[in-house]
């Protein structure tokens, strides 16, 4: 009965070191979070005024992206449109391609990682560097990022010294941060200066303006858009704002809510393309107007990919992202799994979650991330599971009570049998792990009524209880 | 004051004697106890479960039977976040007395609290004991100020909490992260055992970190969860249900 999330957590942190190493490092950061949030004045505004200007723009999607691809174009930008993943790839291999690029330096974007962007473009033969050193972490070691703002949270420092000493030379036994960090910006400066294209996400994009706003705390994404003379931006449609000035509220929840910065180290905004360079913007849709149209789930748009959800969860904590196998893990990705994929796996991530509401209350852009996980459980219940009858059975039992004491008094009997494993065990799930508890003995109806009568003939025989009376 | 009790189904089958304690508790403030032997489920695994046609008619059923009642008192803080917070998602018609039953409907904790005034019910427990919050009663009834709610200023301790803290001789202490889910989440622990096993682990470490000798909670469902992990772990404080630390007087 146990689902895919669970079988996959084992393969994803499956040591209880490696799921002590995740859980401390992603609580760290909700700590710094907390923290960061604290000194902020009148939190609760402002994260109500961002959301409000998210649900905004959301809601007028439409006229903000003509205003953002005209206004962009007016700064000499060309502006491209991809309906869904391949269309985006094949409009970036294109670009590239066209201009006989082999090698490009990448910073940190979800939505090529959603896209396949890099395996499509190495089987074209052009060479792809991640140039956030997290990412880097993971392409050298050849998977996919395991958070949206760390990427290599997963890793411990010394699995990363032995893969620098595999890749990049670093000497071995070396594990210290600083020193691996310093090698491998060596390492990156060297392919920055030799990339002929610079491929980067993007946070924000500006309606009025038709302007990009790009966070990175390497400030790899500025390398990348302004050493090559040619820059590509890939971006969802609904990284929009309508005006500059709705930007400064998602800076200040940005990066306090990622990593308790108070912002970002380098946010650049970026206006045009620069002299004598071109400025390639992809606007890519991929599922989103679908999700729009759900009036239910379409508020997962709002979305600013912080990652506060993801370091909050229980689950997510004990799982890693990884085990979630798709792009954007945690709640966010379990809220948006249903919406982009089709398959069964994605039906039931909806159901890997306690409903602690830790999400929902930790989002920057109040997302009712655990409401709408229970909304998508409504549409497919059990993850879609052939257990329904069970569910059915259930309720007609719990309708009535006399069955239903039947049932409670037969489970009672059967309680040292149900208490052992043995194939067939309906408890068996419960038993990974645990144990029942102790026979409870006599249900409460039954004691309550023995218990009412006794009590009843105590009084005034006895005072009960203590002092308060 | 007149008090209707509900007692949950996992109660009333797996934790009979907290019902007992709770209906203790009651009568000590001077409540008059009513019990409808005809309650079962108010219909949160149905919620949960996403089977919302299923709950609808538990739903209907707890409605029902609750709608007269002045005071609805439940040892359980996620049946009463089932009443108060998600009844009115499933469309089940008359809003008003769907309104109605859920602002009725309290937790223990929040009852004597919130309604009577009473966080001191005369109880004496005479050991250290760590809270485990309940996540839907810290975020959905706010009976206490969950950690990342760092927006709140409110610094006076939630119902959950003043009520131990007026219990004499009670050490009073919280894990550290001080209100981390503990891996429960009903069909999520038989959907997710490895996970749900993981996160109760590291909680129960938390817990045991903390020198208590018991661990209470409102809900006897998370208890159950962390007993059963001790228990097979040979491990971890003991267990006891909010109600039967309020229950123990100074004569027992
Ligand atoms: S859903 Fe909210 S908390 Fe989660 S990553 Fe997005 S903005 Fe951050």
């Amino acid at each position: 009965m146990s689902l895919p999330l669970d079988r996959a957590a084992r393969v994803a942190l499956p040591t209880t070191e490696s799921v002590q190493h995740h859980e401390t490092a992603v609580a760290d950061l909700r700590r710094r979070r907390d923290d960061a949030l604290a000194r902020v004045p009148d939190l609760q505004a402002l994260r109500e005024h961002a959301a409000a200007i998210k649900g905004h723009t959301l809601g007028d999607l439409g006229t903000y992206l003509e205003r953002f691809e005209e206004q962009a174009r007016a700064a000499g930008a060309v502006v491209h449109w991809a309906d869904d993943a391949p269309a985006h790839n094949r409009i970036v291999h294109d670009l590239l391609a066209e201009r006989g690029v082999h090698r490009v330096a990448k910073s940190k974007s979800m939505l090529t990682e959603e896209c396949g962007l890099n395996p499509y473009l190495e089987a074209r033969g052009i060479e792809v560097v991640d140039t956030d050193l997290g990412e880097r972490i993971v392409q050298l070691e050849g998977e996919a990022p395991s958070h949206i703002v760390i990427p290599a949270i997963h890793r411990r420092r010394q699995e990363i010294g032995a893969l620098f000493h595999r890749t990049v030379g670093s000497p071995e036994g070396e594990h210290d941060p600083v020193v691996l960090t310093e090698i491998a910006r060596q390492d990156l400066r060297r392919r920055f200066l030799s990339a002929e294209a610079g491929i980067t996400g993007v946070n924000f994009a500006i309606a009025e303006t038709g302007s990009l706003v790009v966070c990175t705390n390497e400030g790899n994404a500025d390398l990348g858009m302004h050493l090559p003379s040619i820059h590509i931006a890939c971006m969802g449609i609904e990284k929009l704002l309508p005006r500059l000035e709705d930007l400064p509220a998602f800076l200040r929840l940005l990066a306090r809510s990622a990593t308790g910065q108070a912002i970002t180290a380098y946010t650049t905004v970026v206006t045009g393309p620069r002299p004598g360079g071109e400025l390639h913007i992809v606007l890519v849709d991929n599922g989103r107007s679908r999700l729009l149209a759900d009036p239910e789930q379409r508020g997962a748009l709002a979305c600013i990919r912080c990652g506060a959800c993801l370091n909050t969860c229980p689950v997510y904590r004990r799982t890693g992202g990884h085990a979630y196998n798709q792009t954007v893990p945690g709640p966010i990705g379990a809220v948006l799994a249903p919406a982009f994929r089709s398959d069964r796996e994605a039906s039931t991530l909806p159901f890997a979650s306690t409903l602690c509401g830790s999400c929902s209350a930790v989002c920057p852009v109040g997302i009712d991330l655990h409401g709408q996980l229970l909304a998508w459980r409504a549409r497919a219940p059990f993850g879609g599971g052939r257990i329904r009858w069970v569910a059915r059975l259930g309720a007609e039992v719990l309708a009535r009570p006399r069955l239903y004491r039947l049932v409670g008094g037969l489970a009672r009997l059967a309680w040292p049998l149900l208490s052992r494993r043995w194939p067939g065990n309906p408890a068996n799930a419960w038993l990974e792990g645990r144990e029942l508890p102790p026979h409870p003995g006599a249900s409460f109806r039954s004691r309550f009524r023995l218990w009412s009568q006794g009590s009843r003939s105590r009084e005034g025989s006895r005072s009960r209880g203590g002092s308060g009376e | 004051m007149d008090v209707a009790l509900f007692i949950p189904c996992y109660v009333d089958q797996l934790a009979p004697s907290v019902g007992i304690a709770t209906v203790e508790v009651l009568e000590r403030v001077g409540c008059r106890v009513r019990y409808d032997p005809g309650q079962t489920c108010c219909g949160q695994p149905f919620v949960t479960a996403g089977e919302w046609s299923q709950a609808r008619r538990l739903a209907r059923r707890y409605l029902d039977r609750f709608a007269g009642a002045d005071a609805v008192v439940c040892p359980s803080a996620s049946c009463v976040a089932t009443v108060r917070r998600r009844y009115a998602e499933l469309s089940l018609g008359d809003t008003r007395v769907v309104k109605e039953v859920g602002a009725r409907t309290y937790e223990l904790s929040e009852f004597l609290v919130r309604v009577l005034n009473r966080p001191d019910v005369g109880a004496r427990f005479p050991y250290r004991v760590a809270l485990l919050q309940s996540c839907h009663g810290l975020r959905e009834l706010h009976l206490g100020h969950p950690s990342e709610a760092v927006e709140i200023e409110d610094s006076a301790p939630g119902p959950t909490e003043a009520v131990l803290r007026a219990v004499r001789d009670l050490e009073l202490v919280l894990p550290d992260p001080p209100d981390e889910c503990c891996g429960f989440g009903g069909l999520f622990s038989v959907q997710f055992p490895e996970i749900s096993t993981r996160i109760g682990r590291s909680r129960l470490v938390a817990l045991a970190a903390t020198g208590a000798s018991h661990v209470t909670s409102t809900d006897a469902s998370c208890l159950f969860h962390l007993e059963g992990l001790g228990r097979r772990a040979a491990f971890g404080p003991r267990p006891i249900h909010l109600a039967e630390i309020l229950a123990w007087s100074e004569e027992r």
